[in-house]
């Protein structure tokens, strides 16, 4: 952490950038949070440990339209979103100067609550320099401990590799946290019978209160104006009078960043509610892997998506009557 | 708010004997909008377009539903007449209560409930229709034809002779297609080549036909009236303007194991050939996968014997990019692939061969030099057995569900011509029906029969079975007599189906012309618009459409184009003012709309927007409305619901789906 840091002072310094987009610390040793950090005296709030799993790319929209370059932090799995955000034209390349960080999984509150621990004052084991296995937790009720892998964030599980797509630099080392499959979910959920499924994302969506968090944070929702904002189109009302409002919203969503979600499962991490919503994208990633060949949206800036261009082997429409 | 009149057309009883069209106009009244609602017997006679007119004056509507047949049959006929009337056109929208509805429903009740329904979506439309004006677009006066057989050679003939340029592309190193590989034709037994040689050589010398050989099209872009093709040309590896078509090259060329094309693999030919001797143009290619030269670096030997120096063999391929205002497609057939009916011995025995086969092997310049003889022995057969719809008139799904047509009257030539040539043969033909409607067609049929006694059974065969003594036992049955059949043959034929060529998946793709289930191009209207494409420009020529001969081949090759001609002539077309448009405060700039029209249309450019208060330069979707087609395609790809669509913007289309849903 202490290398990132340095690095970024230094270029503050040097006016190679005029700001710093990164994690500050939060109220709470697992809750740090974005932040922009425009002078050497501010990065004393700078952290970089296992609970920074928010990806930055989107921020860049914003720091794209601000005088001078932008110092941005990237993790392995958010250089997909730049490269995806540089692809539609919302980032601006020559406005970032990128840093890869190095990533050994992101750690999940909740989780770890579901251990039964409770009342945590400090977690040791978090730092990205930490080779430890184990997580020390202090709580309230004292000492407890629980595995690193079982702490970690369901996305981590199932991690797109340690290769930072785009960027400047490089600091520090990333692990490999994949020990299981990306589709296995998706397979079992596609496996019910329908009455089955509607009941499944109808428990699961029901617990929705619509805050918006999956929307503001997901790097594919980044309309200037959302439809559900907008006057223009009748989907807000639409969803406010239906039995269960939120299926509207949600598969909406999942229709309007299919083929462009990189599957960051930042909407997962962010849900109050824990609502596997990744689960939505994942399914639309599993079958354009599968009707056109296997595709990574942001895995590069100039390929064409498969949902946005032809070629004369694209699955013929009728595909969908045989899949069901 | 709209004042809307709905005009429900009996349509004799083709609607009114299963929709209540009286309850349909009444419930028309009680939605909101609608001022004038009547039903009557045929709204498009003259009559029923008065009543339209005389609503529009006495209730001042400002809005028009038809419910009646489908808009592609009158939408234009109520349009004009609400013009007429002082109405916009477009204010006019109609309600598909024929084709989709009372054409296939029989229950009254049901029927009604639907036409309702149907209304309902056309009102709640316009009630958000605003006028539109159609602009104007330009006309390039020059064809282009897909594919140079019968059919294309005829369409070109025809719109050059009209005095308008035409380029054929062909695919293969020729003009000429099927026709110049069969041996004589159905019913006059004139030899094919003697008439078709003529109609090649007239093409090539016309100084409107341009052609372009070994040549095939690549990308298409445009609409009707201005076309943008990009043809490759093909390396032929030969100079067409230096060879002299003397031949040497292909005498000389040591590599002669390559599968004839035009003799459909029967005999081989060499490396550099002309597939035909007629072959328009006599320029040989050379088929790089066969070439010593290019297999190996080493012979050079064509280069060394020509004369002309016309051997190139660093000749690449080449992109010629060209405008045109109407392409007809005029790409053919070829017969279907046999590998799932083996039953009948064909991938077992040299003896078992198609008919196409068989024209080359009757023909003077194929590979037995047109003495009918067995290719496996080449001894004369005694017993010959024709197999009648190998693969046609299909239900399961080996085979092809339609009819080829060509069969039953090829065969009985064929039956014919062997009859007469050889006496001492024996012909047997298998067949489910006999076919043979078209002029002097069945007195052709009964010809082969009663003065040439060719044995026609009526049943199919089972199985063709190769004997150790190189005969084929036939097992076949006979209905009409009710047994089992059992021969032996010295040759059995095949009456293989046709289907239309594969590439012409590609090129509908290309065209955005509609193919049904069996890759036969659409027509717009299966009676009233045979030979033009639902996409306006694209005319169809011969096979691809559908089976037929050459006659019919011939006829339609014309009818095909006087429709290009009809559209060449005119020097202005009215653009259809349904375009789509961005809404510059929604636009993310994000490019998807730009990579999914296919017209090009969409461009982008950083402009200052005000949105509410906030200035700044914003990466903006820009639509060329000239360019624009109005299919659609960008307003559902717009993640932020910024493009929109005119005459079917995002909101109409929403309030036709509440209307239906409610």
């Amino acid at each position: 952490m202490q290398e990132l840091i340095n690095r970024a002072k230094e270029m503050l310094d040097d006016g190679t950038v005029a700001r710093v987009l990164g994690w500050k610390a939060g109220d709470l040793p697992y809750n740090p949070e974005p932040a922009y950090f425009e002078d050497a005296e501010s990065l004393k709030d700078f952290v970089y440990n296992g609970f920074c799993g928010a990806n930055l790319s989107k921020y860049m929209i914003e720091a794209s339209k601000l005088e001078g370059k932008t110092l941005v932090f990237l993790k392995p799995c958010d250089t997909y979103s730049f490269n995806q955000l540089i692809k539609e034209h919302r980032v601006d390349r020559e406005k970032a100067y990128i840093i890869g960080v190095g990533c050994k999984g992101k750690l999940d509150i909740e989780k770890i609550r579901a251990q039964g621990i409770k009342g945590i004052e400090s977690i040791e084991g978090a730092e990205i320099t930490d080779d430890a296995d184990t997580l020390k937790v202090q709580t309230i009720y004292g000492e407890k401990s629980c595995a690193y892998a079982d702490a970690m964030l369901e996305r981590c599980h199932v991690c797109k590799g340690k290769e930072h797509k785009i960027y400047d630099e490089q600091i520090g080392e990333s692990k490999e946290t994949k020990d299981g499959e990306r589709f296995d979910e998706v397979a079992r959920i596609e496996a019910m019978a329908p009455a089955e499924k509607f009941a499944f994302f109808q428990k699961e969506l029901s617990k929705c209160i619509r805050c918006n968090a999956c929307r503001n944070v997901c790097p594919a929702c980044s309309c200037r104006k959302c439809v559900f904002d907008s006057n223009k189109f009748d989907s807000a009302q639409k969803a406010n009078v239906d039995s269960f409002e939120e299926k509207m919203f949600h598969i909406i969503r999942a229709f309007h960043v299919a083929g462009r979600c990189t599957d960051c499962g930042e909407c997962s991490r962010v849900c109050p509610q824990g609502i596997p919503l990744h689960l939505f994208n994942r399914k639309f990633i599993k079958d354009i892997d599968e009707l056109y060949g296997e595709y990574q949206a942001g895995d590069d800036t100039e390929s064409k998506a498969p949902l946005t261009n032809y070629t004369f082997e694209d699955a013929e429409p009728s595909i969908v009557g045989k899949r069901g | 708010m709209q004042r809307i009149g709905v005009f429900v057309c009996h349509c004799g009883s083709n609607i009114a004997a299963t929709v209540d069209v009286s309850k349909v106009a009444e419930m028309a009244l009680m939605e909101p909008g609608v001022v004038h609602a009547e039903d009557y017997q045929y709204m498009c006679s003259e009559a029923g377009q008065a009543k339209i007119a005389d609503a529009i004056h006495e209730k001042k509507l400002t809005g028009i539903v038809v419910c009646s047949c489908s808009p592609r049959m009158h939408e234009a006929t109520f349009r004009k007449a609400a013009e007429r009337a002082g109405l916009n056109p477009y204010m006019v929208e109609i309600a598909n209560i024929r084709e989709h509805c009372s054409w296939i429903h029989k229950d009254m009740e049901e029927a009604t409930k639907k036409a309702v329904i149907l209304m309902r979506a056309a009102v709640a439309k316009v009630n958000l229709n605003t006028p539109l004006q159609p602009g104007e677009s330009r006309v390039t006066k020059r064809a282009l034809i897909i594919g140079g057989g019968i059919a294309g050679i005829q369409t070109a003939l025809d719109i050059a002779d009209a005095g308008y340029e035409v380029d054929i592309v062909e695919k293969t190193p020729s003009i000429g297609g099927r026709m110049s590989q069969l041996d004589k034709t159905f019913p006059t037994l004139d030899c094919s080549a003697c008439i078709l040689t003529p109609k090649m050589v007239e093409a090539s010398a016309h100084e409107k036909i341009k052609i372009y050989t070994y040549s095939e099209v690549e990308n298409v872009s445009g609409f009707v009236g201005d076309f943008t093709v990009d043809i490759r040309k093909k390396a032929r590896s030969v100079d067409m303007d230096k060879c002299t078509g003397c031949g040497v090259c292909q005498e000389k060329c040591p590599s002669k194991k390559a599968p004839s094309e035009f003799n459909r693999g029967l005999n081989n030919r060499s490396a550099i050939y002309t597939p035909f001797a007629q072959a328009i143009p006599n320029v040989p290619v050379i088929d790089r996968e066969a070439c010593i030269k290019f297999k190996t670096g080493k012979c050079g030997i064509c280069s060394k014997v020509c004369q002309a120096g016309a051997i190139d063999y660093e000749q690449k391929d080449e992109i010629i990019t060209e405008k045109y205002g109407a392409i007809v497609v005029a790409t053919g057939f070829d017969t279907i692939n046999l590998d799932k009916y083996d039953e009948y011995a064909y991938s077992q025995s040299k003896d078992v061969i198609t008919s196409l086969e068989l024209e080359r092997v009757m023909n003077a310049a194929g590979p037995t030099h047109g003495h009918l003889e067995r290719l496996s022995d080449g001894k004369a057969p005694k017993e010959m057995v024709f197999i009648q719809c190998v693969g046609s008139r299909c239900s399961d799904d080996r085979g092809k569900p339609y009819c080829s047509k060509i069969c039953c009257m090829y065969t009985a030539k064929h039956a014919m011509l062997i009859r007469d040539k050889y006496p001492d043969v024996n012909v047997t033909v298998f067949y489910i029906d006999v076919r043979t409607p078209g002029k002097n067609f069945d007195e052709f049929y009964r010809r082969a029969v009663e003065q040439y006694g060719v044995n026609y059974i009526k049943g199919q065969v089972g199985k063709v079975i190769p004997q150790p003594n190189g005969k084929l036992l036939v097992q076949g049955s006979d209905l009409l007599d009710n047994r089992q059949i059992l021969k032996e043959a010295d040759m059995v034929v095949l009456a293989t189906a046709i289907e239309p060529n594969p590439d012409v998946r590609k090129i509908a793709t290309m065209l955005t012309a509609s193919i049904d289930t069996n890759n036969f191009l659409t027509e717009a209207h299966a009676k009233l618009r045979p030979v033009e494409s639902p996409t306006a420009g694209i005319f169809l020529s011969g096979v691809c459409q559908g089976p037929k001969d050459i006659p019919e081949t011939v006829a339609q090759a014309g009818a095909a184009a006087v429709k290009a001609i009809g559209l060449l002539a005119k020097d202005k077309l009215m653009t259809n003012p349904c375009t789509a448009h961005s809404d510059e405060l929604l636009c993310n700039g994000c490019s998807t709309c730009e990579n999914v029209c296919p017209y090009g249309a969409i461009t982008y450019e950083d402009k200052e927007v005000n949105d509410h208060g906030i200035r700044e330069v914003r990466r903006l979707a820009v639509v060329n409305s000239a360019l624009c087609q109005g299919c659609g395609a960008c307003t559902v790809a717009c993640p932020s619901g910024a493009m929109d669509l005119q005459g079917f913007s995002n909101r109409q289309i929403i309030a036709e789906v509440d209307a239906i849903c409610r």
